[in-house]
């Protein structure tokens, strides 16, 4: 049995008691990516050298170390900066980016001795829903290597859902951990604005960006999270709220506890095979002792159009940094504004010019109001219709995608359809608070995951629902994919 | 998409041709700093067009007091104490720009010489 699939806890105590060494981790990681990469293509950047001799350092270490994570093999997207470790974001325009610092979650699991593997494949910019996007690689779904994992996080995703890594860290603007930890069958939680420091994530959209853990696990998923979570200098919008023992959580029960079933989330436009699986979820949460209550987000339908306007503002601004001059690819020219626009048109991907375009236009004058401001004031009503049932219920429960994943190529010269793939993450973005997907069966043949969304810092109460709902769920199937040799 | 009836937050109903045209998009890719070939302009109307559309169903609700939302966090200005900390070394700054000279950033001539 391959050894990620025991878990953390488990793995920690192996080492305590000399049974597996940190490189024997590393060494699995390794092995893995080379029989199954060349098919699930997860990877932009491995880092085999660096981690196999932090391993050899560990191997003595990691037998008596406190930390969280000591030995354990991570993959990051490739929008988090590490220092010396080449960071693309997927795009052309950061193919030689070499960064001489690492992001503040990149220096915690640094720092709680996690080794990294090495960068993961994502939507250029981490705009996109199926990974399509990258200037690089198409990742695939290891459970059917003809569909997409999702994304923008796809290469997190897969990699852990391939076995490649332990676990891995993605970022969530629109749904972007959620959504391919939906298809790929692992665990994902996109924690409440401002839980987890973005110093050093490539900026998207500044108001939704949150990065979060990508796990086998719930038990994985809540010590990651505690890993990667709390205050930092360098980030004036993460919260100054004291970061709790999120496996503290874990205790298997939920009597009593108050679930809302919004009925937005379960009607027209949600595959029926997807909608059977979350019904028998909901029943199942029922017999655990939760209080299932049918309730409304009024203002659902509205998510979609309102994001797109706000993230492709933030993002038009955003990007307006890559010029060409300070980092990054620069087109050789004599003009300066010729060279700002060749760089800029030579370096980045369709769906990142079609959002830099679509933001700017929402932002230019004369239109500011029409779109931006009304998209905002949308934004209120969403994140009130939470607020309301919040107020009642614990947490909120309905499917984390309207469909299995799909193949790859068949919704990427159809930006709105794709785009509505993300109708029921995306609410939960506008509004900041913190939603896991937990894995709750197949359909077709795919995974399918439930979503769990709480209040504002409710990360507890979604890691012991989840928690108690995978223990007797046992969701143990794991994807075929087999390497060459196989 | 017909041409509509928006009203802009002036107290006045303005129209507005809410189709948008191949010049403004050759505008907007000039603020964006985008260029484009002729093709990809008539693609990139298409597109914009429908995803504006799309946008447009937001103009069925009713926001008329509704506090627009920058920010989910109850969080005002957050402030530090003024002190001076190490910075960059300038080569560590530089490391990862294309052209350089004596230390700094070189771009394209910027004003006209005399």
């Amino acid at each position: 049995m391959p050894l990620f699939e025991e878990g953390l806890v488990r793995l920690k105590q192996k080492i305590h008691n000399k049974e597996i060494k940190a490189s024997d981790l590393v060494d699995e990681a390794f092995t893995r990516i080379n029989e199954v990469d060349d098919k699930v293509k997860a990877f932009l950047t491995l880092n085999e050298d660096q981690a196999k001799a932090e391993a050899r350092k560990l191997d003595e270490q990691a037998l008596t170390s406190d930390a969280l994570l000591a030995g354990m093999p991570i993959g990051l997207k490739d929008n988090l900066v590490t220092k010396g470790l080449k960071t693309t974001c997927a795009s052309r325009i950061l193919e030689n980016y070499d960064p001489i610092y690492d992001a503040t979650v990149v220096e915690k699991v640094r720092a709680e001795q996690a080794i990294t593997i090495g960068k993961l494949n994502m939507d250029e910019f981490a705009m996109g829903s199926s990974t399509e996007n990258s200037a690089y690689a198409k990742t695939r779904n290891p459970w059917d290597t003809d569909r997409v994992p999702g994304g923008s996080s796809g290469g997190s995703a897969a990699a852990v859902a391939a076995g490649e890594v332990l676990f891995a860290l993605g970022t969530d603007t629109g749904g972007s951990i959620r959504q391919p930890s939906a298809f790929c069958g692992v665990v994902g939680m996109k924690p409440t604005y401002g839980r987890v420091s973005r110093f050093g994530v490539v900026a998207f959209a500044s108001s939704l960006d949150q990065v979060g853990p990508i796990t086998r696990t719930v038990e994985d998923n809540a010590y990651l999270l505690e890993a990667i979570s709390g205050l930092d200098a360098h980030d004036s919008t993460s919260a100054n709220v004291a970061v709790p023992n999120y496996a503290k959580a874990l205790t298997g029960e939920i009597k009593g506890l108050r679930v809302a079933i919004p009925k937005e989330y379960l009607g027209e436009g949600i595959d029926a095979a997807v909608k059977d699986q979350i019904k028998a979820a909901i029943r199942q949460l029922e017999a655990l002792g939760a209080e299932c209550e049918e309730v409304s987000l009024p203002h659902s339908q509205y998510a979609v159009p309102a994001y797109y306007i706000i993230a492709s503002s933030e993002a038009s601004a955003n990007l307006a940094r890559f010029d060409g001059v300070r980092y990054g690819v620069r087109a050789d020219t004599n003009d300066l504004i010729e060279m700002y626009k060749k760089s800029r048109s030579e370096g980045f991907g369709d769906e990142v010019k079609r959002r830099i375009m679509l933001g700017t236009f929402a932002l230019s004058s004369g239109y500011y109001d029409a779109y931006y401001k009304k998209a905002q004031q949308a934004r209120t009503l969403i994140k009130q219709d939470f607020e309301k049932v919040l107020e009642n219920h614990d947490i909120i429960v309905g499917p984390t995608t309207p469909t299995p994943a799909f193949k790859v190529g068949e919704l990427i010269d159809d930006p709105l359809t794709m785009y509505a793939n993300d109708l029921l993450t995306i609410p939960v973005n506008l509004a900041g608070v913190p939603a896991i997907s937990v894995p709750c069966g197949l359909a077709d043949g795919m995974p399918v995951g439930l979503q769990m969304i709480g209040r504002p810092f409710g990360e507890e109460t979604l890691y012991r629902a989840a928690y108690a709902y995978e223990q007797t769920a046992s969701f143990k199937l794991a994807p075929a994919i087999k390497g060459a040799n196989d | 998409m017909n041409d509509q009836i928006f009203s802009l937050n002036l107290g006045m109903e303005v129209t507005i041709v809410s189709r948008i045209s191949e010049e403004e998009v050759k505008y907007v890719a000039n603020l964006a700093r985008l260029s484009f070939s002729d093709e990809e302009i008539k693609t990139f109307t298409t597109q914009l067009d429908d995803i504006i559309g799309f946008a447009e169903q937001l103009n069925e609700l009713n926001t008329e007091g509704v506090e627009p939302t920058t920010h989910v966090l109850d969080m005002h200005n957050v402030m530090r104490k003024d002190q001076v900390v190490p910075s960059l070394p300038r080569e560590e700054a530089l490391k990862n720009a294309p052209l350089q000279e004596e230390g700094q950033v070189k771009v394209p001539l910027i004003m006209e010489a005399d």
